[in-house]
């Protein structure tokens, strides 16, 4: 319907830079030199001018119909209907009267709910129509004041081009919409969440247990949502990421600048771009698949005991992960370094060894610096292989053969399934979300300021 | 001058021949060596890491594009399926009696129920549907494949055993233990133990006949031998007839009881086995012996075979993974990926068109630009919250659709493409501005008809690099649901409760059955083959369009 | 026209320089002939990929000289300069046939460590290259690398005579543990003299030290080299005639990658053989 709808309103608006393009060459009897713009800047300023404006209206429409006719059923109700019940019964509510209006009936519903299905069919048809209706009037209004502006002096290319323009500031502010979007909903959910659990409680509590269902009263009281331990267990995996890909790849990178011919240089750095192309699902099998499994039975040998889904196996797949990241980002920094230090170290009858540890890393740290930071973003903020080789249980441990769990994981577990706004356990997971962001937007901003500063000191 | 002179009237350079000297520079050298070998090492472990990884992908993934059938030949009985309504017959009678040859003979009614499951539990539907498509089938026999189920799948495919190891490793210890204290013996052509036994007369009666719980007393009296063991499986070690053995000697001498006597006790088959040097073996307990026999029967008929898994491409989820198929995943990711390109390629388009040629230099644009390299950083969770928050739960879209997966998927691909659009513009040479500008095209003009045609192919690679990354993108798309069990493909749409390649394949590795291992492997190829051929087309771009000004 | 405003530029410095310099030529007579051969090259051809750069060049080096190595652009007296310490050893894809010897031992044999070799052939480059490090780091480098200091006062006292020999230290003295990129342009320089002499190399490499630097911070370096010459071997690229000829006493003339002619300073600038010397020294091409 609604694509249609859509459909519609682009045909018309193509019609339209048809309609526009002719009556502009028919207002100049078709000598077209004698048109400030050309027709078909006369037929794209018309075009716009029914396309834009009713299309941004359907959507808008879109966006607020489900809760003005959702606020109307509430108000319609007889009175009392809703008294007591909290946000998510009346949610529970109206998503009952939608599936009867929908047609899936399951028992008997109540009279009222049955009035109100009915209520809810026949506004939304009206709504609809109307949206419909409005849409397309919208449309010809704006034939009718473009077209009207049609003549041989307007200067349609100039309309046109405005239009374009405005179009495409639209476009790039999206990006800080996206920004305002993410921190405005983290916010706002977190701030929900802080209501029902003390902030104290979240950032410093040993204790996370969000699965047990809470009861009024005991939210603050019952200890269950303190995040130390999910922290605690995301620096850990963290670590042994870094642990694992820090050495790799800052030596691979060493190897691959310094010493590698050129030839291997080209056949070696594409395969190691190529780990950083497989998608973290595939690093989480692989994780669950090979590397625990590998791990468990070597502990088995030397008798040490490794958790299936230990800190280790988690850490260590991630780690892999990103080696690509501080590789290309420290050959990058290795390699902005100027030739002329290179040159000043050799004449001085160093070695190849001797250059790169003492001249070309110093100068080079604070690009690596850099990079690592914007790894160890990385690594705080993967979610796959962590949701599926690292553990769900919160244990506030420091040992990597145990399991234990991250933020990310937190966040997915406790949103996959059903989702209730108004439910701490739901609403906890946005509050992780605001820490993950505030974190990796920070080592982000500074590795990307560290690296900034690096680069102008050899420009 | 003096000074400079003083200075400069020092020695010669070290002496460079000497032996000092020359240790010196070995060292240097080994030092200079050691870091070589040190990223050699590295590179060795990364690149085998990717080896490995592919490997085992590969060799797991590789069985599942495969799959075992079994041509049944099925007598379309006329008195089970009504031909006016094909869709409501008794189905299951057809295979039941279909796999009548194979069941073998005098087999009870509850065996014969069991070589039905070795078939696919859908294999009624699977007639069901051929015989719904070809009503003229009915009274007539029609041969049809049927997949089997998974573990007739994997024991046809070699990956799990018809026969397992008896005894479990804790047991074989055990038994060790006992020999190496000389308590096994053969005794009456049989392996049996020689235990001490106190005879408590608090827990057998002289009878006669004797009574008690020999069993009982016999357990205690091997568990004495190995005191330090608390594990049922012990016990396993004494046959059945082992507590007889007591009953027989306490009959023939009843002035035992309250005394200790030796006892013999013959010991289980499979321990029997074990001591005359044999690896027991029982049957693998997810067969039952009637259907390997049955399943023999069709081996050896001819009629299993292992024809290339379409179904793997063709069918749709399902919770058998011998049915289970990618179609559901594939229509939804490209769904998704379809939406995220509608959005994401004009509007990045534009976006960057407006920051790199007209945004004059203030602190919006700066804000954007700042914006827009933070956005590229965020990590992926984050906009699947944006978009359950926003997207599902304020402005209400439905839940599990491809259309919010490829709207939060857009968002997270603009940064690529604004950034690779931008990289694009900034390539064209200002000749060809200038060229344009000169001739009296605005700037809107140049920009359209100039220079953006020529960044196109930048832009094109820039963007299928962006739809790549999209493609294997997880954790946004389960937050927004798009990991819904969509077991047909013709209900989908971008409204509709869709999953995707990504979410699958994390759906299946979360699964038990030993055959989605298999097909989470083949999967996680599939989408692996789309990623390279999509990489290939983004080289190929630019290696064919890449000019040199 | 590179060339050409270099000779102006020294031109209009020259008043400076005549104040401040000592009387090169001068010097030179003084001292020159008697020396002994320190290094020695060889029908020396050299190729970048498939790029010919030298083409047998043959020259002698005397020690206790400055030797003046002239030429237009790209006409392969950097490149020679650079065969003398292997250090086009670090370039991928260059070939080099031919014998260059230091002190009759040819630094091209297999037994010869370019590491070693270079700590007796020191370098000095164009643009003033210390490393991102301190003042004192920057000289200790040498000594540390090869081991030359047995003690921390050892390495002091080596730093300190290095600055002084430099001509440095005075100005340097109370800041040593600053960034060595933080000091003047000419600072710099005699500070990268200042960590070659460090080692104490017999041969003292400098491919257009002072193309980068006022002729206030020139006329230090040149005095400078001039009392570096007693101790040691100098070989100087240059762009400068001007400079050639106050500082060296013998000047090599390069062109298109051939050594064209070479001789004493004096007769090169007064009266050479070849007319295409005579052209470049006069000005009338380059």
């Amino acid at each position: 319907m609604i694509g249609y709808v859509l459909l519609g309103l682009i045909a018309l608006s193509a019609l339209s830079y048809v309609l526009g393009r002719r009556r502009a060459i028919a207002a100049v009897q078709g000598r077209e030199p004698e048109l400030h713009s050309r027709p078909t800047y006369h037929g794209a300023f018309v075009a716009a001018w029914v396309g834009i404006p009713s299309i941004l209206l359907v959507l808008v429409w879109l966006v607020f119909q489900g809760t003005v006719i959702d606020t109307l059923l509430l108000w319609s109700l007889p009175p009392g209907t809703t008294d007591g019940l909290d946000e998510g019964q009346v949610d529970l509510l109206l998503s009952e009267i939608r599936s009867v209006a929908a047609g899936n009936v399951f028992g008997e519903p109540s009279l009222v709910v049955q009035a109100a299905a009915e209520r809810y069919q026949a506004w939304q048809t009206i709504a609809r129509y109307a949206m419909v209706a409005t849409a397309f009037s919208v449309a010809l209004l704006g034939l009718l004041f473009a077209s009207r502006r049609i003549n041989p002096q307007f200067r349609a290319r100039h309309g046109a081009e405005r239009i374009l323009t405005g179009l495409m500031i639209a476009c790039s502010l999206i990006a800080i919409l996206t920004t305002l979007g993410i921190v405005l909903s983290l916010l706002f959910e977190a701030l929900r969440f802080f209501d029902r659990v003390s902030p104290l409680e979240f950032f410093f509590g040993l204790n996370w247990e969000p699965q047990i269902p809470i009861r009024e009263g005991q939210v603050t009281g019952g200890g269950s949502f303190g995040a130390i331990p999910v922290f605690a267990g995301t620096l850990l995996i963290s670590l042994i990421a870094m642990l694992v890909a820090i050495p790799i790849g800052l030596f691979a990178a060493i190897y691959l600048t310094e010493y590698a011919h050129a030839k291997v240089r080209a056949t070696i750095k594409p395969v190691l771009e190529l780990l950083a192309g497989i998608p973290t699902v595939v690093y989480g099998f692989f994780a669950v698949l090979t590397v625990a499994p590998a791990l468990r039975e070597f502990g088995e040998t030397i008798g040490v005991p490794i958790a299936p889904n230990s800190a280790l196996a988690a850490g260590a797949v991630m780690g892999v992960m990103i080696i690509p990241f501080i590789s290309s980002l420290s050959d990058d920094a290795i390699a902005a370094v100027p030739r002329a230090m290179r040159d000043g170290s050799y004449a001085m009858g160093a070695t190849r060894g001797e250059t790169i540890t003492k001249v070309l890393l110093p100068a080079a740290l604070p690009g690596i610096m850099g990079g690592i930071l914007l790894a160890v973003s990385r690594a705080i903020g993967e979610t796959m292989i962590v949701v599926m080789a690292a553990g769900i249980i919160a244990s506030l441990t420091a040992n990597p053969l145990e399991p234990v769990t991250t933020v990310t994981v937190q966040i997915v577990t406790l949103l996959i399934g059903d989702v209730e706004f108004d439910n701490p356990k739901t609403l906890a997971a946005f509050a992780l979300g605001l820490v993950l962001f505030v974190v990796t937007l920070a080592l982000n901003v500074l590795a990307l300021h560290i690296v900034r500063k690096y680069r102008e000191q050899y420009e | 001058m003096s000074d400079a002179q003083t200075i400069n009237r020092q020695p010669r350079a070290a002496n460079w021949a000497s032996d000092a000297a020359r240790r010196r520079v070995r060292r240097r050298y080994a030092a200079d060596r050691r870091l070589q070998a040190y990223g050699i090492i590295a590179i060795a472990l990364a690149v085998g890491l990717l080896g490995i990884l592919v490997t085992s992908l590969v060799s797991t993934g590789f069985p599942a594009f495969v799959q075992t059938k079994v041509d049944l030949a099925i007598y379309v009985d006329p008195s089970k399926v009504d031909p006016k309504d094909p869709a409501n017959g008794n189905f299951r009678a057809l295979v039941r009696e279909a796999l009548a040859p194979f069941v073998p003979e005098g087999a009870t009614d509850k065996q014969k129920i069991d070589v039905t499951k070795i078939l696919t539990s859908d294999a009624p539907y699977i007639v069901r549907d051929y015989v719904v498509d070809h009503p003229d089938t009915v009274g007539k026999t029609v041969t049809l494949p049927i997949a089997v189920s998974d573990p007739y799948d994997q024991l046809q495919k070699g990956v799990i055993p018809k026969e397992v190891d008896a005894l479990s490793w804790s047991q074989v210890r055990y038994f060790e233990r006992l020999q190496t204290r000389g308590v096994v013996a053969e005794e009456g052509g049989r392996t049996s133990l020689k235990l001490e036994v106190y005879v408590d007369p608090a827990r057998i009666a002289a009878g006669p006949p004797p009574s008690g719980d020999f069993a009982a007393v016999a357990r205690d009296s091997l568990q004495a031998y190995l005191p330090d063991v608390h594990d049922t499986a012990l016990f396993a070690m004494l046959a059945d007839d082992a507590p007889d053995a007591l009953a027989n000697r306490v009959a023939e001498d009843p002035s035992l009881i309250g005394k200790t006597a030796q006892v013999i006790f013959p010991v289980a088959k499979p321990f029997a086995q074990l001591a005359n040097g044999e690896s027991p073996k029982v049957l693998n307990p997810r067969f039952t012996s009637t259907q390997i026999e049955a399943f023999d029967t069709m081996v050896a008929k001819g009629v299993v075979h292992m024809p290339f898994n379409w179904e793997l491409f063709f069918n749709a989820d399902s919770r058998f993974p011998e049915r289970a198929g990618l179609a559901g995943a594939v229509t939804g990711s490209f769904y998704a990926l379809l939406v995220c390109f509608l959005l994401s390629f004009p509007i990045g388009i534009a976006a960057a068109i407006y920051l790199e040629e007209f945004a004059p230099k203030n602190r919006l644009t700066d804000l954007i630009e700042v914006n827009i390299n933070n956005l590229a950083a965020v990590p992926s969770v984050v906009f699947g919250l944006l978009g359950l928050a926003v997207f599902l739960g304020y402005f209400g879209l439905p839940r599990s659709a491809p259309l919010v997966g490829g709207m939060v998927l857009s968002l997270m691909t603009l940064p690529t493409i604004i950034i690779a659009t931008r990289a694009a513009l900034k390539a064209v040479p200002p000749s060809i501005r200038e060229a344009a500008l000169g001739i009296g095209a605005s700037k809107h003009q140049v920009i359209l008809h100039h220079v953006l045609p020529l960044a196109m192919p930048g832009i094109l690679t820039g963007t299928i690099i962006g739809m790549a990354q999209a493609l294997g993108e997880t954790a946004p798309l389960l937050l927004i649901g798009m990991n819904a069990f969509i077991p047909s493909v013709e209900s989908m749409g971008i409204l509709e409760p869709a999953t995707s390649l990504p979410t699958q394949i994390y759906s299946w590795a979360d699964s038990p059955e030993r055959g989605f291992v298999s097909r989470t492997s083949a999967a996680i190829l599939v989408l692996l083959g789309f990623l390279v051929v999509m990489n290939i087309v983004a080289i190929t771009l630019r290696q064919m369009f890449e000019r040199k000004w | 026209m590179v060339e050409r405003d270099d000779v102006m530029e020294a031109n209009v410095a020259r008043p400076i320089i005549r104040v401040q310099a000592p009387a090169a030529a001068q010097l030179s007579e003084e001292v020159l002939p008697s020396h002994e051969l320190k290094m020695t090259a060889r029908d020396v051809n050299l190729w970048y990929g498939e790029k010919q750069a030298l083409f047998d060049v043959s020259l002698d080096i005397f020690d206790s000289s400055v030797t003046a190595l002239i030429g237009p652009s790209g006409c392969g007296k950097s490149t020679f300069l650079r065969c003398l310490d292997r250090m086009n050893d670090v370039i991928e894809g260059v070939r080099m046939t031919g014998d260059i010897t230091l002190d009759g031992e040819n630094i091209y044999a297999p037994q010869v460590d370019p590491v070693q070799l270079r700590a007796r052939v020191g370098m000095v480059f164009q643009k003033p290259n210390p490393f991102p490090k301190s003042i004192f780091e920057n000289v200790a480098y040498g000594p540390r690398i090869h081991g030359l200091a047995r003690s921390k006062a050892d390495l002091e006292e080596i730093v300190v005579k290095s600055l002084t020999r430099a001509g440095l230290f005075e100005e340097v003295k109370d800041r040593l543990q600053e960034s060595g990129t933080g000091l003047s342009g000419g600072q710099q320089q005699r500070l990268c003299i200042a960590r070659a002499i460090s080692v104490n190399p017999e041969v003292l490499l400098m491919d257009e030290p002072c193309s980068a630097l006022d002729p206030i911070a020139t006329a230090r370096i040149e005095t400078l080299m001039d009392e570096l010459r007693k101790s040691l071997c100098i070989v100087i690229v240059t762009h400068s005639m001007q400079q050639a000829a106050r500082v060296s006493q013998r000047t090599a003339f390069f062109h298109l990658g051939k050594l064209v002619e070479v001789g004493d300073t004096t007769k090169m600038f007064t009266n050479p053989t070849d007319v295409r010397t005579q052209d470049y020294v006069t000005g009338r091409f380059g």
